[in-house]
């Protein structure tokens, strides 16, 4: 990278790729974490809608996919207007969704035989424009597939979110495959908040930015979402932090 | 039941009562009284239990399928090609049937199959109520069965006796042209109706007071792309003549006339009343490449059997508010595409058991505002089934101090609870004194399991004190 380029010489020039990028759609939005260190890694300061974002557990998360359900809810629980949720195991339980924010009167399930009616509900409902966000899960997401998904959301604007789970561990190795996807997010559990008395303290995770579309790959360590579906940063990592301890605003989750 | 047999007055039907006291159909009713002096009788009235099952076709025509006609006396027969989806499958839609016609206090028995002869005959002798035989096994499920159940005269059943010939199977191991000779053409076009050799046509059932368009074609017309054109000026043609009834249309059958005079059939449904052209016609188009043109179409045929008012929505009462999207369109398309039975809203049940809280509703229900209580964790993934787990923990409620799950064994670091649940005894007697105790347990890494166990750990009663895995939180 030439350093002779002013800071001004880039904005420009993103500018222009996003003018070039866009081709003509309107300007998309993007959806804030409210956490200043992962926004500021995020080009725009948030998730952009109208685009694909993948996460994936870590470690045994891969398999069970727990984590990063609650992950993409309390994504989709921020966003306005119905969510629609493909599956094709069905053992997401509604209750703690509604923990994450996520009321279950806004969120639809589609109930799949296999992924290649996931991969096509998923499109369908991307292509309505009318929902909030639509969530995925699949195992195999295929360049075809996610650049079908991403084109999609692009053109109404609607949040996409794949959830990858596979089967067996070892078939994890595939989220190293690219995509299309904007943002790739990889959410694994840590040891939670610890709290002064015997007891589980809020649930914390680490959060690693894989891929990020023009911008670059980064970790946290993050608090779970809340039941509003925000994440926090945990108050004894922030710097010169003015919250109160986690333990004493202790949220469900 | 008596009616007249010839010169003779004989019981035509009776029901249990009158059977236990061994009043039989054919017997004469003479006899009848003299079994049973409490016997009521009443005259047989064939016009009039024909009438009724043609209103029977038509409630079948607006809930089930687009082809139904009368089979009387007493049955009736629908082809389901193209409809069963809307039901989440063909022994679901028979079991709805059924189950309705019980609730009306009609004994029913159903069977699918590939054609009407082999379903009307397994219906009668071996759907117990419910029976559904795939096309190419039709074929040899009636085979074994009395050659009664080819919708034969009775003559023709006893003559055949005569000769030996009981089952269908015998019937069609014999030369044809003997049988055809002392029997007539009636016997072996049955059985080829049975074994779909010959088609046959079910005269759907038409009734009058339900809104329908009519296209009829002078060249028969085949092509996908005709039959989509043709499709949407049906569907304005019937939108208009919902308009002036102020109707929206819930459930849409297009019916296809070849010129072979087979008719070919799709139906979709709608989850509110539509009257909108264009989703309509996308709703009917999806199905199009299931429909067989054959030799080619001479008349498509579009009809509303089931229509309900449509009232007009506000759509936005406030200058600051901006309405949230409507998707009932997406939900229909998504529905007709894959049964309406994939696609649902959880909702909460009056219930402690986590198996048991979440109850599916119609995806399009009106919202019902309420959610599960927010202080209790509960693990974003739930398994189907709890899986026993080895578990070392102190009694009575202490949590584990290590578990073993599916081979790996892990380290409990932090635990909480118990979080006691009861059985529910007015489910089930056996839940009387169940309990289960709750805890949530994080290993070394930082993962975090919802484990139970039965029983309270100091009444034997309340369980056998093993571990269970129940759910993983994120």
């Amino acid at each position: 990278m030439p350093s002779s380029l002013s800071p001004s010489a880039f904005e420009a020039l993103r500018a222009e790729i996003e003018r070039i990028e866009a081709n003509g759609r309107p300007r998309k939005g993007v959806l804030p974490f409210g956490v200043d260190t992962v926004d500021r890694q995020l080009p725009g300061g948030g998730l952009v809608l109208g685009a694909l974002h993948e996460v994936a557990g870590g470690g045994d998360g891969a398999v069970d996919g727990a984590a990063s359900a609650l992950f993409a809810a309390g994504v989709a629980a921020r966003t306005r207007g119905k969510v629609l949720w493909c599956v094709t195991r069905t053992d997401l339980f509604a209750p703690a969704l509604a923990q994450v924010g996520l009321s279950p009167d806004r969120l639809v399930y589609f109930e799949a035989g296999d992924e290649k009616s996931v991969l096509a509900t998923f499109e369908e409902g991307l292509r309505h424009g009318g929902l909030g966000a639509v969530v995925g899960e699949v195992s195999r997401l295929s360049m075809t597939a996610s650049r079908r998904l991403q084109l999609c959301a692009e053109e109404t604007g609607t949040l996409a979110i794949a959830v990858r789970r596979w089967r067996r561990q070892a078939e994890a190795a595939d989220f190293g495959q690219p995509t299309a996807a904007n943002t790739r997010w990889r959410i694994t559990a840590m040891p939670s908040t610890p709290l002064p008395a015997a007891g589980v303290g809020r649930a914390r995770w680490m959060v690693e930015l894989l891929r990020c579309k023009a911008g670059e790959p980064a970790d946290f360590e993050l608090e779970a979402c809340d039941e509003t579906g925000r994440l926090a940063l945990p108050a004894d990592l922030a710097d010169r932090s003015t919250t109160a301890p986690a333990w004493a605003r202790r949220a469900a989750g | 039941m008596v009616g007249r047999e010839g010169r003779r007055k004989v019981v035509l039907a009776a029901n249990a009562a009158a059977l236990a006291q061994r009043v039989r159909p054919g017997l004469p009713a003479a006899e009848a009284r003299a079994h049973c002096a409490k016997l009521i009788v009443e005259d047989a009235d064939p016009a009039g239990d024909l009438a009724h099952l043609d209103r029977l076709a038509v409630w079948a025509l607006r809930r089930y399928s687009p082809i139904v006609a009368a089979d009387p006396p007493v049955g009736l027969v629908l082809d389901v090609t193209g409809a069963a989806h809307l039901f989440g499958g063909e022994e679901a839609l028979l079991g709805d049937m059924v189950a309705r016609l019980a609730a009306t206090g009609v004994a029913a028995r159903a069977a699918m199959a590939g054609t009407w002869g082999a379903a009307h005959a397994l219906a009668r002798y071996v759907a117990k109520p419910l029976l559904v035989v795939t096309t190419e096994q039709s074929g040899r499920a009636v085979a074994h069965l009395p050659v009664r159940a080819l919708r034969l005269a009775d003559a023709t059943v006893v003559g055949l006796g005569q000769v030996g010939i009981d089952s269908i199977a015998e019937l069609e191991a014999k030369p044809r042209a003997p049988l055809a000779l002392r029997f007539g053409p009636e016997l072996t076009r049955r059985l080829d109706h049975a074994y779909g050799r010959q088609a046959e046509l079910i005269e759907p059932v038409e009734a009058p007071e339900l809104i329908q368009v009519r296209r009829a074609f002078a060249e028969p017309v085949g092509a996908p792309e005709t039959l989509a054109r043709y499709t949407l000026k049906l569907v304005e043609q019937l939108c208009m003549a919902l308009e002036a009834d102020g109707l929206g249309a819930r459930k849409l059958d297009l019916r296809f006339h070849r010129v072979d005079n087979r008719i070919e059939a799709i139906r979709v449904g709608t989850a509110k009343p539509v009257r909108d052209i264009k989703r309509l016609t996308r709703l009917l188009c999806d199905k199009l490449e299931a429909v067989d043109p054959g030799f080619g179409v001479e008349a498509m045929v579009l009809a509303a059997p089931l229509a309900e008012p449509l009232t007009p929505r506000v759509v936005a009462n406030d200058l600051t508010e901006t309405p949230v999207p409507d998707v009932t369109d997406l939900i229909d398309t998504l529905a007709n595409r894959s049964g309406g039975h994939r696609l649902y809203r959880a909702a909460p049940a009056q219930s402690d058991v986590p198996e048991r809280s979440v109850r599916k509703i119609e995806p399009t229900a009106p919202e019902t505002g309420d959610g599960w209580p927010q202080r209790w964790p509960r693990p974003s993934r739930l398994l189907t089934r709890p899986e026993p787990i080895e578990a070392v923990a102190l009694l009575p409620d202490q949590p584990p101090v290590t578990f073993t799950w599916r081979g790996v064994r892990r380290r409990v670091r932090r635990a909480d609870g118990p979080e006691r649940i009861f059985g529910e005894w007015w489910r089930r007697d056996g839940e009387l004194d169940a309990v289960r105790d709750y805890f949530q347990l994080e290993d070394d890494a930082g993962k975090r399991f919802w484990v139970f166990r039965r029983g309270d750990g100091e009444r034997a009663a309340t369980g056998d004190l093993s571990w269970w895995m129940h759910g993983l939180f994120g």
